[in-house]
């Protein structure tokens, strides 16, 4: 009881504001879902990506169970080519709140020397993260496990369901979708057989950047403009992260101050040219920028419905 | 410059911004998809890479020759895109300077009933789409019933393609005039019908006054949905609170998670548990931002009690003085949504309402509902997209409330055992029964008791398999062998009990349900009766076996998987009813014609075809023993 109270206490004091009625409304919707699941299912996980969206999501996840400890684990999948400083945060964000955090990589990939640079992002991605994570949730036979994604990042996510099925191959059918009523989820699945859940579903970006200033939640400092090593790459400016960049013979890199909207794989990341070094300047910047998060992303733009393609075969 | 999105930015930090969710209904064509691309476009709520997007998609798969084709924006999986039409519900947000919107998508076709009821129930306000050619059809007719049937108050008619019926204010004074007479002539419960003149494609007052309607004095749709007062008259104060999740942290913490779903409650009230009577006192509302002095409808807490009661997943925790009632039975509307089965009335299904799931059949499907006409229609089953009023009956008490006074109570979906899918929707009318006074008859000598007398752990010993796997010869040597030991048993055999008490029943999937549920529920009385009970019965769905479960303690039922492959079963054939069902005699023979479904982890698994009768005997009868079921 002390410990909870003095937990509590500390909370009342960081938190010194009122959320907006609608923000309210989202995190309260997020909570019953976690607490959902922790309820009707034998072994959730928490899928942890290191972004701003991870961030809001553990942070409810905390807030749901408080003052009890989270009931399920977390787990990245690490294509082995995050940010360096993604990764420190994640470190240090496990450490500091006593997580449970599991770090899957796919050792097959590795031993192949699978990467972006040698085999292209197509197959990288779905070799280090979408065969990865599949790995991961069956060698641990998780029944469900929850993830970041909303659905006004992409047109295709307009129609997920909160708790979206997956066969015994982790596939998912938008033909065969179970119909969501209420707040009344089915959480029946057979053995093998899993839901994804997707807490974040009505949030939009603006509602993730908002909740994270007025809850003041600790993101990776890349969403904040810094002066940072780049190349021009693809149409796209791509950060020097480590030296496996290949670099032209006499190539310097330039140093500019950018920001990063998504965070991902650093050769598969763009970078946005900004000045916007704190969350009310971000805010401001945002609202005079007029593209959508997923534009930085090398993955989308293949061809038209191509995230709606990865889906199907597995992909978060 | 971006006045929106500066303005929206200035929204959050300022403004107590509310949350409006709404769907829009309308039939193919209607120009639904127009409509809501409008209303993002002219808001500016787009961004450049979207529009960019709409560009090059509309030159691909527009139906505007090559201009801006507004339905694409919202159209979203590829297969319905290059179909051009939207069958599923989809979730689109936007947020202006006053109201955040998530706004449900919906198909308005008769065989999309389904995906409107699904976006209707989170929805405060639907907008419903006519065209003004057409004015007001079946399908209106269908959108409002619908709309009403999930409990949505707040209407927008909204008359579009106005500009091809030259803007006529009299064409649209007379829809407005159907509209309302029929609205009346079924008493719908809607609280306000905003009716306003539309051009989706032009633009005309979606986001600004119209210049080509002069004559219409209303707000714009987007100022509308931004003032329009979506709290219900209707309100519903009481206390309630289905309790999600038990947390116990550590020996000093015990606390009751959920999400308040009417009223509110301090520190201090008192509560009272249902279905039960144990009441008790709030004193502490617990969330990590500080304990609460109020927690209201829609907070997500964390409840303290003043004492320790007995309190767990499922139940309600209510105002004491305003307690919830209870049945075991009641009335209520179900919307099928199943495609593969229709509803078999006395098939257990699984009803989730509140937090709470248990097993529940329909026990009688008192008329269809036409959602066309409105018209009752005499049926016995339901099927996809079709709208019932039935009576339920629970395996156990539960807490609700009718479904219009608060959907958080009265709402629940149906979950078919065998196929997992959430097979329908329903919203309860009214409880048939009190069951709150309703206590089992309490008898001095218990089952305890007998079966100490007996000098064993009473139990069912359920054989299923295939015919000719051996189940009744192995559950006949069982017997024996129990006989000998000196236990009371008894055999119930599916053969015999055709004879006498199931002698009414044939082979219809509903007259097996039930030949299951009689000899689940005769076992039942057996084992509380003290006795080990065996029972030999093909019972080839997991649900029947299932339901027979769920009699029972959770010991007491023993499931017994005699397993023999079909083809060693039809070689062996003893009663030569392989043959007669390959002759095409004996239709829907399970293994033949009809599917079996072997148990997942039946306690015992038998495998007949590496075993002796005797050796499998002695495997169940040791088992039981393992088991600790026979005390002598
Ligand atoms: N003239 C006119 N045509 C419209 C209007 N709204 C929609 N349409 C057209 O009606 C057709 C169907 O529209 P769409 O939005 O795809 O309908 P949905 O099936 O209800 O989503 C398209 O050709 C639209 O351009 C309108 O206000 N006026």
């Amino acid at each position: 009881m002390t410990m909870a109270n003095q937990q509590a206490e500390r909370a009342t004091v960081s938190a010194g504001h009122a959320l907006p009625p609608h923000l309210k409304r989202l995190e309260a919707e997020s909570i019953e879902i976690f607490r959902e699941v922790a309820a009707s299912f034998h072994k959730p996980v928490m899928l942890y990506s290191i972004g701003k969206d991870s961030s809001v999501l553990l942070h409810l996840a905390v807030k749901a169970f408080y003052p009890a400890k989270l009931p399920f684990p977390l787990l990245h999948v690490d294509t082995t080519w995050k940010f360096k400083e993604m990764i420190e945060f994640r470190d240090r964000t496990a450490k500091e709140l006593g997580l449970d955090l599991m770090v899957h990589i796919n050792q097959d990939g590795v031993d192949k020397g699978v990467g972006p640079f040698t085999h292209g992002s197509a197959v990288h991605t779905d070799i280090m993260k979408t065969q990865s994570l599949k790995q991961a949730l069956d060698r641990h036979q998780f029944d469900a496990a929850f993830g970041g994604a909303r659905r006004d990042e992409e047109k295709s996510r307009a129609k997920e369901r909160i708790f979206s099925f997956r066969n015994r191959a982790h596939a998912w059918d938008p033909k065969n979708q179970r119909p969501e009523l209420w707040n009344l989820y089915n959480s029946r699945v057979n053995k093998g057989e899993s839901v994804r859940v997707f807490p974040l579903s009505n949030w939009t970006e603006l509602d993730i950047w908002t909740y994270i200033e007025l809850e003041n939640i600790p993101v990776v400092p890349l969403y904040f403009a810094k002066e940072r090593p780049l190349v021009w790459r693809d149409g796209m400016w791509i950060m020097v992260d480590d030296d496996r960049l290949p670099m032209e013979p006499d190539e310097q890199p330039e140093m500019k101050s950018v920001r990063f909207r998504t965070l991902g794989c650093y050769p598969l990341t763009g970078a946005i040219e900004s000045t916007a070094g704190t969350l009310p300047e971000l805010l401001a910047e945002m609202a005079l920028s007029r593209s959508s998060e997923r534009q930085g992303r090398v993955i989308d733009k293949d061809q038209p419905g191509s995230m709606e393609k990865k889906k199907q075969e597995g992909y978060f | 410059m971006d006045q929106t999105g500066l303005a929206d930015i200035h929204g959050t930090y300022t403004n107590e911004k509310s949350l409006l969710r709404f769907l829009t209904c309308g039939s193919v064509d209607d120009g639904k998809s127009t409509l809501i691309g409008r209303l993002l476009y002219d808001a500016k709520l787009l961004l450049e890479d979207q529009v960019a997007a709409l560009e090059s998609e509309s030159k691909l798969h527009g139906t505007q020759g090559g201009e801006l084709d507004m339905a694409l924006l919202v159209d979203g999986l590829q297969a319905e895109r290059e179909q051009g039409i939207t069958i599923d519900v989809a979730y689109r947000y936007f947020s202006t300077a006053r109201r955040k919107f998530i706004v449900a998508d919906t198909p308005g076709h008769e065989q999309y009933t389904r995906n409107m009821a699904t976006g209707a129930s989170t929805a405060d306000l639907a907008i419903i789409l006519i065209d003004a050619r057409k004015g007001v059809l079946t399908q209106t007719r269908r959108h409002s019933r619908i709309a009403d049937l999930l409990g949505i108050r707040h209407i927008v008619l909204a008359v579009n393609k106005m500009d091809l019926v030259e803007y006529s204010e009299s064409r649209f004074d007379d829809i407005v005039h159907d509209y309302r007479t029929f609205v009346k002539s079924q008493d719908l419960g809607f609280e306000d019908i905003a009716c306003i003149p539309l051009s989706a494609l032009k633009g005309d007052n979606v986001l600004e006054p119209s210049t080509s309607m002069g004559w219409y004095r209303g707000p714009s749709l987007m100022a509308h949905l931004e003032t329009v007062d979506f709290t219900t008259e209707r309100s519903f104060d009481a206390f309630r609170f289905p309790v999600q999740w038990v947390s116990r942290p550590n020996l000093d913490f015990r606390g009751y998670a959920g999400t308040v779903a009417s009223g509110s409650i301090s520190p201090g009230d008192r509560i009272i548990v249902q279905p039960g009577s144990q009441q008790a006192t709030v004193n502490r509302i617990v969330t990590m931002d500080g304990d609460q002095p109020v927690a209201e409808s829609g907070d997500a807490v964390t409840l303290c009690l003043d004492r320790e009661i007995d309190v767990s997943r499922g139940d309600v925790i209510a105002a004491a003085e305003d307690s919830v009632p209870v049945t075991d039975q009641f009335a209520a509307h179900l919307i099928w949504m199943d495609d593969q089965a229709k509803l078999l009335p006395e098939r257990s299904y699984l009803l989730k309402l509140g937090t709470k799931t248990i097993g529940a059949a329909v026990t009688r499907l008192k008329y269809k509902e036409d959602v066309n006409s409105g018209e009752h229609l005499a049926a016995d089953t339901l099927e996809l997209n079709e709208v019932g009023f039935v009576n339920f009956n629970l395996d156990q008490p539960i807490a609700f409330d009718a479904y219009k006074d608060n959907k958080a109570l009265g709402g629940f979906i149906l979950i078919d055992r065998m196929s997992n899918q959430t097979v329908a929707a329903g919203m309860v009318a009214f409880g048939l029964r009190r069951a709150t006074n309703l206590v089992w008859q309490e008898v001095d000598v218990d089952k305890q008791a007998r079966a100490k007398q007996n000098q064993q752990k009473p139990c069912l010993l359920w054989f299923t398999g295939f015919s000719g796997s051996g189940k009744s010869t192995v559950a006949n040597l069982v017997e024996k062998r129990l006989h000998a030991m000196g236990q009371r048993t008894y055999l119930l055999d599916g053969d015999n009990v055709r004879h006498g008490l199931n002698k009414d029943l044939g082979f219809t999937d509903a007259d097996r349900v039930e030949n299951i549920r009689r000899v689940a529920e005769v076992g039942k009385l057996m084992v509380d009766a003290g006795l080990i009970v065996m029972a030999s019965f093909i019972s080839p769905f997991r649900s029947e076996r299932d339901l027979a479960r769920e009699l029972f303690e959770k010991d007491e039922f023993i499931e017994v998987f005699v397993d023999a492959s079909i083809e060693a079963c039809e070689r062996r054939d003893p009663k030569g009813l392989y043959q007669r069902a390959r002759d095409g005699k004996i239709p829907n023979f399970t293994g033949i014609s009809s599917p079996y479904e072997p148990p997942e982890t039946p306690e015992i698994h038998l495998q007949t075809e590496q075993l002796t009768p005797e050796e499998a005997a002695d495997l169940v009868v040791a088992q039981l023993q393992g088991k600790q079921r026979l005390l002598a």
